[in-house]
């Protein structure tokens, strides 16, 4: 293959539409001519209706973009990796976790410590469980590993604090007792988010 | 006209009204900023201030506190008495000029029965006055551009004076029209040239749009605001400012927006006659804060200008416009 068509990159059949340019003026007349087609062509006045449609639109229409972001969220996505969360036994209450250890054996940055021991009625008990956000790198890997749904990534995306130990102790994590109705199973990595169907858009499949 | 009851001009009357311009005025400019961002934002379909009181409306307190109790900086190399007194310049200007031109109708207080002629004073040379004084403001730009030792304040002092040199001419010469027709340059008798027949802007739409047109420059609103304009220049001639002195180039600005809204009420759009079945106050009211609307609008609709092409559009479109409608004028007036 030669050279000239191996660069050739031209390949297949284009349908290319060329925008109608206009040329710019060469003769002194052509200029004049310009300038007043452009100083009464209306496009100026386009441009300020647009902004007033938009302004009405915004206010009676209500199609304001804003979101007041402290008092008004958007949904995030299920498969977000926020700080975790420790769910509960809707049945009993109780927490899932059956001290196994494998988040613990998994965590890559091995930043989850914890401590079991045997309970009263020789069934295992969480004694300690942290998880150091300072080193965690959000991947998940804990919870896709836990053998019971127990550990799971939440949607608390606001990790600003005093201290980081605000979030990493076990009953910080845990669902209160009080919300246990509003115990969220975790939908998967694969889920998509709850207003997925407001954000597609129609995209044209042929390019 | 005959001279019938003339009101007595007393000094205590123009003191009081002089304060009460200057303090309704500053109160107004400084609110405009809030109104700016929130007609800025409602064009693009956001909120604006929303957080400090009610929709933000206390914004403009929390903004004072910030310009009042910002460190005031002058920087090293400037020139300190240059640079602390251009500030004022703007800022004074643009009140000076505000003290020629009528904005009610005079009125009677009532129950005390005091006759009031709202015009500070009723100069006969008002709007030459006027034009003087905003173009008098521009020394404020420029002086603080060169005083600043810095490089983005030069530039912005050389398009204060591009600026200055390409507008001027075409003030002067858009409004030398309606002069001519009214044969005075005292507002008062604009506004009663317009008393009973049609508005100016009817016998003048070409000075009209010519006047608005280098308007706009005048007050550096957006198609002309070159001297500061943030994506070429960092901010022009108030590079170096901060704080309060910043802040008097600001009220200077909107203060001037007002009165270019009033000088193209007055002039071109029946100024405070009645109108129908509304009163000349609130006429006169209605006009000016839809022309500060209107300046509002255009910023959120238009890009604005190169330097090079506010000259060519200056000096090359508008003033030969001015001139041949200046012209047409004489001759029709000659005729007629
Ligand atoms: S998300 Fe990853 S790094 Fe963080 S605790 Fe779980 S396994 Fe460890
Ligand atoms: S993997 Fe799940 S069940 Fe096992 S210790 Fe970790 S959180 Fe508990």
């Amino acid at each position: 293959m030669s050279l000239e068509q191996f660069k050739n990159r031209n390949v297949g059949t284009q349908n290319y539409k060329k925008l109608d340019l206009s040329h710019s003026p060469s003769s002194g007349w052509g200029e004049f001519k310009q300038v007043v087609s452009r100083t009464f062509k209306p496009e100026l006045f386009v441009g300020l209706w647009v902004t007033l449609r938009e302004m009405g639109n915004a206010l009676l229409g209500g199609k304001m973009h804003t979101t007041q972001y402290p008092f008004e969220k958007l949904p995030i996505s299920p498969r977000y990796r926020a700080i975790h969360e420790m769910l509960r036994l809707m049945e009993s209450g109780n927490y899932r976790c059956i001290g196994c250890g494998l988040c613990e054996k998994i965590c890559i940055s091995n930043c989850i410590s914890m401590e079991t021991r045997y309970d009263e009625n020789q069934r295992k008990e969480v004694s300690k469980y942290t998880i150091n956000f300072g080193r965690c790198i959000f991947c998940g890997y804990c919870a896709e590993v836990c053998p019971e749904l127990a550990i799971v990534h939440g949607q608390r995306y606001e990790t600003a604090s005093e201290q980081r130990a605000s979030f990493s102790l076990f009953e910080d994590m845990l669902t209160p007792i009080d919300k246990l109705n509003l115990q969220q199973e975790y939908q998967g990595f694969g889920a998509i988010s709850p207003n997925a169907d407001d954000n597609i858009k129609k995209t044209p499949l042929a390019y | 006209m005959e001279t019938t009851i003339l009101p007595e001009v007393t000094a205590l009357g123009v003191i009081i009204k002089a304060i009460l311009i200057l303090a309704i005025i500053a109160a107004i400019a400084g609110f405009g900023t809030f109104i700016e961002r929130k007609i800025l934002a409602f064009m693009q379909r956001r909120l604006g201030p929303m957080y400090v009181g009610p929709y933000g409306l206390l914004q403009l307190i929390a903004d004072g506190i910030k310009l009042f109790t910002k460190e005031d900086i002058i920087p090293q190399h400037a020139n300190k008495v240059i640079f602390a007194v251009a500030p004022a310049i703007t800022a004074a200007t643009a009140f000076i000029a505000l003290a020629a031109v009528p904005v009610f109708p005079d009125f009677t207080i009532p129950f005390v029965d005091i006759y009031v002629p709202s015009i500070a004073s009723d100069i006969n040379v008002g709007i030459l006055f006027v034009l003087g004084m905003m173009a008098a403001g521009l020394y404020g730009p420029l002086l603080a551009g060169m005083a600043q030792a810095n490089k983005w304040g030069i530039i912005g002092s050389a398009r204060t004076a591009i600026q200055f040199l390409s507008y001027e001419v075409v003030t002067g010469l858009s409004i030398l029209a309606p002069i001519m027709m009214v044969g005075s340059l005292s507002f008062v008798d604009f506004n009663d040239y317009q008393t009973d027949g049609l508005w100016m802007v009817v016998y003048q739409p070409v000075a009209f749009v010519l006047f608005i047109i280098a308007g706009f420059a005048e007050t550096n609103r957006t198609p002309f605001d070159l001297l500061e304009h943030e994506a070429e220049v960092i901010s022009g001639y108030a590079t170096e400012y901060s704080g309060l002195r910043w802040g008097m180039f600001f009220i200077g600005e909107y203060a001037n927006m007002i009165t270019i809204g009033v000088v193209a009420s007055v002039v071109f759009l029946g100024g405070y006659n009645d109108f129908w079945i509304f009163p000349g106050w609130f006429m006169i009211v209605a006009k000016i804060a839809f022309s500060f609307f209107f300046m509002l609008w255009v910023r959120a609709a238009w890009p604005h200008v190169r330097p090079d092409q506010l000259m060519w559009l200056c000096w090359k479109v508008l003033m030969p416009l001015a001139v041949v409608n200046v012209i047409i004028t004489g001759i029709v007036m000659m005729l007629v």
